[in-house]
């Protein structure tokens, strides 16, 4: 079985070696008429993974490890496969698409050696051995996929996150957050950074927190708000606390927090009018009732 | 004065102490700087501290400590302590450590650490009957 296994292996090695060129020929061709998948990738580029990864296939062959781990083993061809995978995964391709383009090179390499053999027994041990070999890489391959786009999540999620807490300057010496959306610890991090590096860079006396874009409170996010309300003191701010809703107020009196120590307002335009007593300002009263 | 002193000015000014924290303040000079501060609010009769710690770029548990027990002790000689002028970080790292500094009185700046404290700024135009300046030949008594 082993000599036999050497045999075939020496096979596929040799059609690799002797028709790499028809090899990757085939398999350019089969991506393109995939091109419907979606991937997105040129023909000049598709030619140029096609040749990095035939080489690599070949080279991988010829070491002395079991088909299984020739493409874990195998540096290039490792290299090769990544880098494909990630090349489809940045550019949005479909996970098939993905998975596909390193699994047509199973036809191509069939193709081509079938032109060496028309032993039946030898050609099932030669689809087996492919089989092995690329099934490897296509596991490889989609886990690539995988980690190419959790990656593009991470980097959107932390550009949301910025994006999500602006530091909005509201009057003379106050300041508001318009929170939307829950707040985590690391989001309670990013408003805390932002709001005292606004605090020092206007003087500001007042930081309002609206939260009307929270959906809940619970005791993790009161105990954000808190963390958030102290560090403001420290700085030598007042902080205010507004919108919240009237569902939110009971789901807080119910669960027992203690906000006693913060000044809540029911709505932003209350908690300008108190940030404009604190700080001992007139608003805009003469004008109406602009405040109420 | 037994201990040597923490290094720091304490500056009078009406009955407000003015004074700040440096940056090398080690556990020694800190409980020299508590001493010395507290016999100069008894001595000076000072109704109110200043202590301004823009210069410090951590505040670790000691100093925390410290800044609250000051409190504690000007409020029974009948002063009333404002720390003023906390960088971000620094509130940022205390507030992570848990430490809140309760009861002690925080400002933005000195500037509004004073205000607090009931100095109103007042712009002075130097007219002619202004102070002697030094070196004024008519000033000297």
């Amino acid at each position: 079985m082993t000599a036999d296994e050497a045999a075939v292996r020496e096979l596929v090695s040799s059609a690799l070696r002797e028709r790499g060129e028809v090899v990757a020929d085939r398999w350019v061709q089969l991506q393109l008429e995939q091109a419907a998948l979606g991937t997105g990738i040129s023909e000049a580029e598709l030619r140029e993974e096609a040749d990095t990864l035939v080489d690599a296939l070949g080279a991988g062959l010829r070491d002395d490890v079991p088909v299984a781990r020739v493409v874990t083993t195998h540096r290039e061809l490792r290299q090769a496969v990544i880098t494909l995978s990630l090349r489809r995964a940045r550019a949005g391709a479909t996970p098939t698409g993905t998975s596909l383009a390193v699994l047509a090179l199973k036809e191509a390499l069939l193709e081509a050696v079938r032109g060496y053999t028309s032993d039946t027994g030898e050609l099932l041990s030669a689809a087996l051995l492919i089989n092995r070999l690329l099934d490897a890489a296509g596991a490889l391959s989609f886990e690539t996929y995988v980690e190419g786009r959790e990656e593009i999540i991470q980097r959107q999620s932390r550009q949301l996150l910025e994006l999500s807490t602006p530091v909005v300057r509201l009057w003379d010496k106050v300041l508001a957050v318009p929170l939307i959306g829950t707040l985590d610890t690391a989001r309670t991090q990013v408003v805390m950074e932002n709001l005292l590096e606004a605090i020092q860079e206007n003087e500001s006396r007042v930081a309002i927190i609206d939260i009307t874009g929270v959906p809940t409170v619970d005791t993790a996010v009161a105990q954000h708000l808190l963390q958030t309300v102290n560090a403001v003191r420290l700085m030598g701010a007042d902080c205010v606390i507004s919108g919240i809703r009237p569902p939110i107020a009971q789901t807080i009196a119910q669960l027992g927090i203690d906000l006693s120590a913060i000044l809540t307002r029911a709505t932003l335009a209350d908690a300008l009018a108190e940030s404009l007593r604190l700080t001992g300002q007139s608003g805009p009263r003469t004008e109406g009732a602009v405040l109420r | 004065m037994t201990g040597r002193t923490a290094g720091v000015p304490i500056l009078r000014l009406g009955d407000v102490l003015v004074t700040g924290l440096l940056n090398e303040l080690d556990d020694h000079s800190a409980t020299a700087f508590t001493e010395e501060l507290t016999e100069r609010i008894s001595a000076d009769d000072a109704r109110g501290v200043l202590i301004d710690v823009s210069r410090l770029e951590l505040i670790d548990s000691f100093v925390a400590r410290t800044l609250m027990e000051l409190t504690t002790v000007a409020r029974l000689l009948g002063a009333r302590v404002i720390v003023a002028g906390m960088r971000p970080a620094v509130a940022l790292t205390l507030v992570e450590l848990g430490l809140q500094l309760t009861g002690v009185e925080t400002a933005l700046n000195a500037e509004q650490g004073m205000a607090a404290l009931g100095w109103e700024q007042v712009a002075h135009v130097p007219g002619p009957s202004a102070p002697a300046a030094l070196g004024d030949p008519g000033g000297s008594p």
